[in-house]
């Protein structure tokens, strides 16, 4: 089943190696589950009902608590990096990795409809990385990273970033099993973005500001942005930073390696 | 000429999402229906929280394309839509919210607890009887 947009074509999210689309990994499809031809049922005939009260996402969060089970077993913090397209996650994975792979292990999966784009900028950074292509999937799912996790040998107390698909809205349903939510947003987008995207930064754990370098070019307004997202999560961490400068980047860095316990 | 398309893209996100969903529901009720005596499901009865996050009308929209083939295909969706409630975590204050910020009306405090609005169950199925 296409666990994901639900198109006819039966397409699953495809995991590839860096290297494009020649590199992927067969998996085999889960079955269909055989279902047969029914008439219509008719409205008003004698039924019975069957009690349920299942969450709709239980399958989801079932299988993301048995990801999270594992990961804590194996002291590896998982990471979920999300935002609009172009705010910069990847480029803040190419920026941090370098210095946090010094301290601690790291692996990455990253999250894109098409393409091993990502996972190639990340490769190079010498990091197990796997790329999951949902084809036209708008977020990653527990499912997802269960079956990526596999093709990595994650090691213990390591850090493992996961790069979800650009997307401010569906991602934030899908708990992963990550131990952190990072929304990373950029002062090239507007600042009562928190406020359009209330359930994605409601969610997050963490709030990176990105792109200040480009401050005095727009009419971004940090603090009023600030103010916006701590009115919809207000125990939100928040930092500033310019990925492309470097400015501010090791306040987080620094923040976060207190959190996997090496700061 | 009026271009008509930036409304279509943005059901289409919709549809695409409440679509993955609507097919995680037939999948659902039809594993239970097949456990009870594969049946045919006549309806199935969905709770909808209001700060869920689902729009329970591009649900419906897909639900019977995502039903086709199962044993919910033809059903009925019955959704209720519950409120959203919160308790103030400093007065103890109870009240009704419409919005994931949330503030005591009677003190103003941001540390406001939701206790109901994030529901999305699927409540009961009925299956006909032969």
């Amino acid at each position: 089943m296409c666990d994901t947009c639900g198109c006819g074509d039966g397409k699953e999210p495809v995991l590839r190696l860096p290297g494009g689309e020649t590199g992927h990994i067969h998996e085999h499809g889960h079955g269909q589950g055989g279902h047969h031809h029914h008439h219509h049922a008719e409205p008003g005939r004698q039924g019975r009902k069957i009690d349920m009260a299942q969450d709709v996402l239980q399958e989801n969060n079932l299988l993301a608590e048995r990801n999270r089970g594992y990961f804590e077993a194996r002291q590896v913090f998982a990471v979920n990096f999300l935002s609009s397209p172009g705010s910069g996650k990847t480029s803040l994975l190419e920026k941090s990795i370098p210095i946090l792979k010094e301290r601690v292990p790291v692996a990455v999966i990253e999250g894109d409809q098409q393409t091993t784009n990502d996972a190639d900028r990340i490769h190079a950074l010498g990091v197990p990385v796997i790329q999951v292509n949902t084809g036209t999937g708008c977020h990653l799912d527990a499912l997802m990273i269960n079956r990526a996790v596999r093709e990595l040998s994650l090691q213990e107390n390591s850090l493992l970033c996961i790069e979800n698909v650009g997307n401010l809205v569906c991602p934030a349903m899908f708990d992963l099993g990550e131990a952190l939510k990072v929304v990373v947003i950029s002062v090239a987008e507007g600042d009562d973005k928190p406020l359009k995207y209330p359930y994605m930064f409601h969610e997050a754990d963490v709030c990176i500001l990105n792109k200040i370098d480009l401050l005095p070019y727009v009419e971004f307004d940090a603090a009023r942005c600030r103010e916006n997202a701590m009115q919809v999560s207000h125990g939100l961490e928040w930092f500033e930073m310019s990925v492309k400068t470097g400015e501010g980047l090791d306040v987080w860095l620094q923040w976060l390696e207190k959190k996997l316990g090496k700061g | 000429m009026r271009m008509a398309f930036p409304e279509t893209i943005v059901a289409a996100f919709s549809v695409m999402h409440e679509m993955s969903v609507a097919l995680s529901i037939v999948e659902a009720v039809d594993a239970k229906a097949r456990q009870e005596g594969s049946g045919k499901i006549s309806e199935i009865a969905l709770v909808i929280g209001r700060l869920a996050g689902i729009d329970a009308q591009s649900l419906r929209f897909c639900f019977s394309a995502a039903a086709r083939g199962s044993l919910a295909e033809g059903c009925s969706l019955v959704i209720e839509e519950r409120e959203a409630e919160g308790v103030c975590q400093d007065c103890g204050n109870r009240f009704s919210v419409t919005f994931l910020v949330a503030v005591c009306p009677r003190c103003q405090s941001l540390s406001v607890q939701r206790v109901s609005g994030d529901e999305f169950l699927i409540q009961s199925i009925t299956i006909e009887e032969e």
